[in-house]
């Protein structure tokens, strides 16, 4: 049924450079959450700090009351069998293919019979759409069927928490919207709790159920969809709406000059806030809040033409 | 300022401090169950296949060089009976683990710090953490185990190589006479000359396949870093074995007094 993810003053930095300080968010049990941020923000940093691959320099990661931050490393073993993860290029074991790929933590962690291991690894196979593709290596498919493939894994001892590490980064549009597709199905079919780092606007703005953007060493915002896309705070409205007026320059954060030459430009209206992506089957996943209901209950005016049918996801477009 | 330089200064023993800590994991982890026989018989033969040619082929030159030397100098002597004991003398106690030594650094070694930094950089030792495998239990510790145990097998085989080339080199080209060639073995060399050969073979083993994954899994900054790491392990290990060969050899000669004639 998904389990929360409590981030507690987190700062992480390498040596003398920060990453990102006193990072504290509640990443809700059984919702689709995005992290976003420039390149170069820590958005993998944090997704690894989650699950302890790396340690914080302060702070608390509690999963199920364990803190991942400071728990010995057999219990964190223990622990991250809770866990799906999906690497940046899928993370394939080179020397296997992928039928024992996918069979690979099935094998180490249960005592499945290998006939019970098959109909579990063609059961995922089938859903992530690589029938047929078993006997192949890693070394010979697509970057597209490579993710596609490191999911599956991912999905094979049917984790609490699914994280994903840029699931479109090197993906045409087409498949990444497949791809958006089915995070979206799988959510609706496994109600685990899944947090996608990403910077494709697109993904960002129809498919999760919260956004949150990393800025300038910290957190700028986390909340709710709608809450983010009508907001009128100017960091994360220039980065949801891909705009190049605002705080955010070419590298990191603009200089006073550049501020103050950009003073009297006025910004853009928000563009509306499109429809969430609905699961294939059309039933609304169980975290799923109705279109606009934020909005309504905090009695923030979305911008015009927001909700409405067949909107064009491109900002812009 | 003064910080950064004894920043630097104190690297290298920082460095050292976290191979030896690398190496205490593996220790650690050796005990641990379920122990990987696959990984380890298919790690065992493929690192004899990359280096048993070799092997071979650097211990004829080898035993050859040494006969030469030997030869020569014990004409010199008068004790030309002695060669052939001279000769196993010095590719049991000194050739044998050197060769092996190179061997298993060269080969062996760069090849486990090759796939250890490639396996690193593809993301693959952190999906095999996430997946509830700890990556030195499953794949280091046979690494090591491997390494020890085909470097036992090749200080027989350059041994054995060795000898067959001193002796073709003594009888065919200098000479020498296979009667005395073959009954001056044991003149001067000894069992315990075998076992520590065998001893070094096996520490030998250790070091290398512990600084390759080490340095394998530390790998850092693309597909440059995985060279830097292969470089760095094999030039690591060189210097290490012939310093702890030395120690071993000293330390032998304390505890086994030399056979008299």
């Amino acid at each position: 049924m998904g389990v929360e993810i409590q981030i507690e003053h987190l700062t992480k930095s390498f040596g003398k450079s920060l990453i990102w300080k006193d990072v504290t968010l509640t990443i809700p049990a059984g919702e689709i959450s995005v992290m976003l941020g420039p390149s170069g923000t820590g958005k993998s940093v944090l997704l690894k700090t989650i699950i302890g691959l790396l340690k914080p320099n302060e702070g608390k990661v509690i999963i199920e009351g364990v803190d991942i931050a400071s728990c010995p490393e057999k219990e964190l073993y223990e622990i991250r069998k809770l866990f799906g993860v999906l690497f940046q290029d899928g993370a394939m074991f080179g020397s296997m293919n992928l039928y024992d790929n996918v069979a690979f933590p099935l094998r180490e962690h249960t005592r499945k019979s290998e006939s019970e291991i098959r109909n579990i690894v063609m059961e995922k196979m089938d859903l992530v759409g690589l029938l047929g593709a078993e006997d192949k290596l890693p070394g010979e498919i697509s970057g597209g069927m490579r993710k596609r493939a490191g999911l599956a894994r991912g999905l094979v001892l049917d984790p609490e928490i699914l994280l994903f590490d840029e699931p479109d980064s090197g993906l045409d549009p087409v498949r990444t919207s497949f791809l958006n597709q089915l995070i979206v199905d799988l959510n609706a079919q496994i109600d685990a709790t899944f947090l996608i780092v990403t910077h494709d606007i697109n993904t960002a703005r129809t498919v999760p159920d919260n956004i949150g953007l990393l800025y300038h060493k910290h957190l700028a915002m986390f909340g709710p969809r709608e809450m983010l896309l009508s907001s009128e705070e100017p960091v994360v409205r220039q980065f949801l709406n891909a705009q190049r007026v605002g705080p955010i320059g070419m590298s990191e954060e603009k200089d006073a000059d550049e501020l103050e030459a950009e003073k009297d430009q006025d910004l853009p209206p928000l563009p509306p806030i499109p429809l969430q992506q609905d699961p294939s089957s059309g039933i609304p996943r169980r975290s799923q809040r109705p279109a606009g209901e934020w909005c309504r209950v905090n009695g923030v005016t979305p911008p015009p033409g927001s909700f409405a049918e067949g909107m064009s996801m491109a900002p812009g477009a | 300022m003064s910080s950064a330089t004894a920043d630097r200064v104190l690297a290298p023993i920082g460095t050292a401090g976290k191979l030896f800590a690398f190496g205490l994991d593996v220790g650690r982890s050796l005990f641990k169950r379920p122990f990987q026989t696959r990984e380890f018989l298919q790690q065992a033969w493929f690192i004899a296949s990359v280096t048993i040619v070799p092997t071979a082929l650097v211990a004829i030159p080898f035993g050859a060089v040494i006969a030469l030397q030997v030869g020569g100098l014990i004409k010199q002597f008068g004790a030309q009976s002695f060669t052939g004991s001279a000769s196993v003398l010095a590719v049991v106690r000194e050739a044998g683990p050197i060769a092996t030594s190179l061997l298993i650094a060269g080969a062996g070694g760069s090849a486990i710090a090759a796939d250890m930094g490639a396996r690193k950089i593809r993301e693959e030792l952190d999906a095999m953490m996430v997946l509830g495998i700890d990556p030195i239990q499953r794949l280091v510790v046979p690494r090591v185990l491997a390494c020890m145990l085909v470097a036992v097998f090749l200080n027989g085989l350059v041994s054995v190589v060795g000898v067959m080339g001193g002796y073709f080199f003594n009888v065919v080209l200098q000479d020498g006479t296979p009667g005395a060639y073959l009954a001056s073995f044991t003149a001067l060399a000894q069992l315990p000359d075998l076992y520590q050969g065998m001893a070094k073979a096996l520490v030998f083993g250790l070091i290398a396949g512990i600084v390759a994954a080490y340095k394998g899994m530390n790998a850092a900054g693309g597909p440059k870093g995985v060279g830097d790491a292969v470089n760095e392990s094999v030039v690591i290990t060189f210097m290490l074995l012939f310093v702890v060969n030395f120690v071993m050899s000293a330390i032998y000669f304390q505890l086994v007094p030399p056979k008299t004639g």
